[in-house]
């Protein structure tokens, strides 16, 4: 027997928090994930990349379970998410925050009552704490005062950073953004990629980034995974990436006009 | 020319048609069921949501009245005219105020409201239930750890049961009125008809129009949360749910109201 037992739920930095092996998933016709592995560690932003429609966002929803894999597995934080029940999920998914695409905010509500949403349901706290905790993350994403607009008077990427706040409402250890910065401008598109650096370097959040934005990747990826029609075409450290000779990816680096250096 | 193959499935028998049509209802029955279950598992364990539902009774009751309070009236006037044109041809001028009151009580009160309440409040349910579904803040609810059959089911089940039964009392006494003036201005005596609807008129009557009322707001809300649960593709898939859950919920209503009143009369 080997002398170091790794225990499964320590809080070991190699720790994997997401395995996702061999995942297939049809819609109809449509093969949206062709049999796609990836293993996300504690405290690692891992970026995913890829044309759209190769599936990005099929992936997410499997690893919270709102799309169940017709083959495959995933873990997270050693659960099994494909084989649990709705009821079973609830515990795991108050862990997990996920950024939509569409940010997904709830049309009847306010913007301080969509940040409030998860807190007022799963925290037992006070009017004025709550009210505090709405303040303290609109501030985060650059949001104050907008508490008690309707998402309808807001532009896209102000949807998308109030879509961040409730998110981290509940401080989950594991964040899954899906484009957080499309539809933003440059500046605030910076701001969000701090925010996630920040989230790392504080409280050893994980996060799993997808994105479209070169710029964004190379600034957070620890992690880069290049995905096209549903498989993991290359995956590894930006440098690795960088070097990489697959054609795809090289196609997929050279839409950028100006050199892409690793950080 | 090339072949479509799109082709020989819309040429495909009628049969064949109306079979897969068939087994696609029975499927959507199964979840629709399963949908019930879960909502009757979260109200048994009485953990219910007192706002949201606070907030459908008042959109389904409250918003409805005006509305129900014309097609009831509307309803009552035209049962009276049409009784007491042919009953006074008879003779029967004393069995005008019953007749009245009862088709009001028994069906025209329920069946009509139930109606009125498929066209404004189930179409209602299904497009907005419908816009969350396809903008993933139904996912959204899930991921933020919330059932979204206790968060938006449970509440509009509750709310509609409640608010039908309501809306069916508003009806039967503007529909007893709005009768009530028809058959006088036909030439019934108002004495007359009151005390027909004293001798044919029963609580049970009342009663049991009041609980098939419950029935249909179960049936409105269950098709129109069901519908909205499942619109997919955009706009144009919450117009399909739409218009569909008021014609499932029509149909239903009819069909319920058949059965209902061979168990309660
Ligand atoms: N619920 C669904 N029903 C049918 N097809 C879907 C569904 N979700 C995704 N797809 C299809 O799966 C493929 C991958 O979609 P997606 O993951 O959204 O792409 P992206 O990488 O741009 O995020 C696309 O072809 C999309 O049309
Ligand atoms: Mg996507």
């Amino acid at each position: 027997m080997g002398a170091v037992i790794e225990p499964q739920s320590s809080g070991t930095p190699d720790e994997a928090v997401i395995v996702a092996s061999n995942l297939w998933k049809s819609f109809g016709s449509t093969v949206a994930l062709a049999g796609f592995s990836l293993e996300v560690r504690r405290g690692e932003i891992q970026v995913i990349m890829g044309p759209s429609g190769c599936g990005k966002s099929v992936l997410l929803k499997h690893l919270v379970g709102l799309v169940k894999p017709d083959r495959g597995e995933v873990l997270v934080f050693g659960q099994p998410v494909h084989a649990m029940s709705d009821h079973e999920l609830d515990a795991l998914r108050i862990r997990i925050g996920v950024v939509f695409q569409s940010a997904a905010l709830f049309d009847s509500l306010t913007v301080a009552q969509n940040v409030a949403f998860p807190l007022r349901r799963h925290r037992t706290l006070s009017k004025e704490e709550i009210a505090h905790r709405v303040r303290e993350l609109l501030l985060l994403v650059e949001m104050a005062g907008t508490e008690d607009l309707m998402p309808a008077a807001l532009s896209g990427g102000m949807r998308k950073r109030v879509g961040i706040a409730r998110a981290l409402a509940l401080d989950p250890p594991l964040i899954l953004y899906d484009e957080p910065t499309s539809g933003l401008d440059p500046l605030t598109a910076h701001t969000v990629d701090d925010l996630v650096l920040r989230l790392r370097a504080e409280l050893g959040v994980s996060s799993v980034v997808v994105t479209h934005s070169l710029d964004s990747a190379f600034r957070l990826a620890d992690h880069l995974a290049v995905m096209d029609s549903g498989r993991l075409t290359t995956s590894g450290t930006p440098e690795e990436i960088l070097a990489s000779t697959n054609p795809f990816v090289r196609r997929f680096l050279d839409t950028r006009a100006i050199e892409v250096r690793p950080k | 020319m090339r072949e479509d193959p799109s082709d020989a499935r819309g040429s495909r028998s009628p049969i064949a048609a109306l079979g897969s049509t068939v087994l696609r209802g029975l499927s959507e029955l199964g979840q629709a069921t399963l949908m019930l279950a879960a909502a009757l598992r979260w109200m048994l364990r009485g953990r219910l949501e007192i706002r949201e539902t606070l907030v459908q009774l008042n959109r389904i009751g409250v918003e409805s009245i005006p509305v129900v309070l014309i097609t009831g009236a509307f309803a009552g006037m035209v049962l009276a005219f049409q009784t007491a044109r042919q009953l006074a041809d008879f003779g029967g001028q004393g069995f005008v105020g019953g007749l009245v009151g009862l088709s009001i009580a028994r069906e025209a009160a329920p069946v009509f409201t139930a109606i009125t309440a498929a066209g404004r409040v189930g179409a209602g349910m299904a497009a907005e239930i419908g816009t969350m579904a396809v903008t993933e803040q139904v996912d959204a609810l899930r991921v933020l750890a919330t059932d979204p059959v206790r968060y938006l089911v449970v509440p509009r089940l509750i709310a509609a049961a409640l608010a039908l039964p309501i809306l069916t009392a508003f009806a039967n006494v503007v529909g007893g009125t709005g009768g009530y003036v028809v058959a006088t201005a036909a030439g019934i005596s108002g004495g007359a008809f009151l005390s027909s609807l004293q001798r044919f008129l029963w609580p049970y009557d009342l009663v049991v129009g009041l609980i098939k009322a419950v029935f249909f707001g179960l049936i409105i809300a269950s098709v129109g949360c069901y519908r909205g649960l499942h619109a997919t593709g955009g706009a144009d898939g919450v117009g399909r749910a739409t218009t569909g859950a008021v014609v499932v919920a029509i149909v239903l209503i009819l069909i319920f109201n058949y059965f209902l009143d061979l168990i309660f009369f």
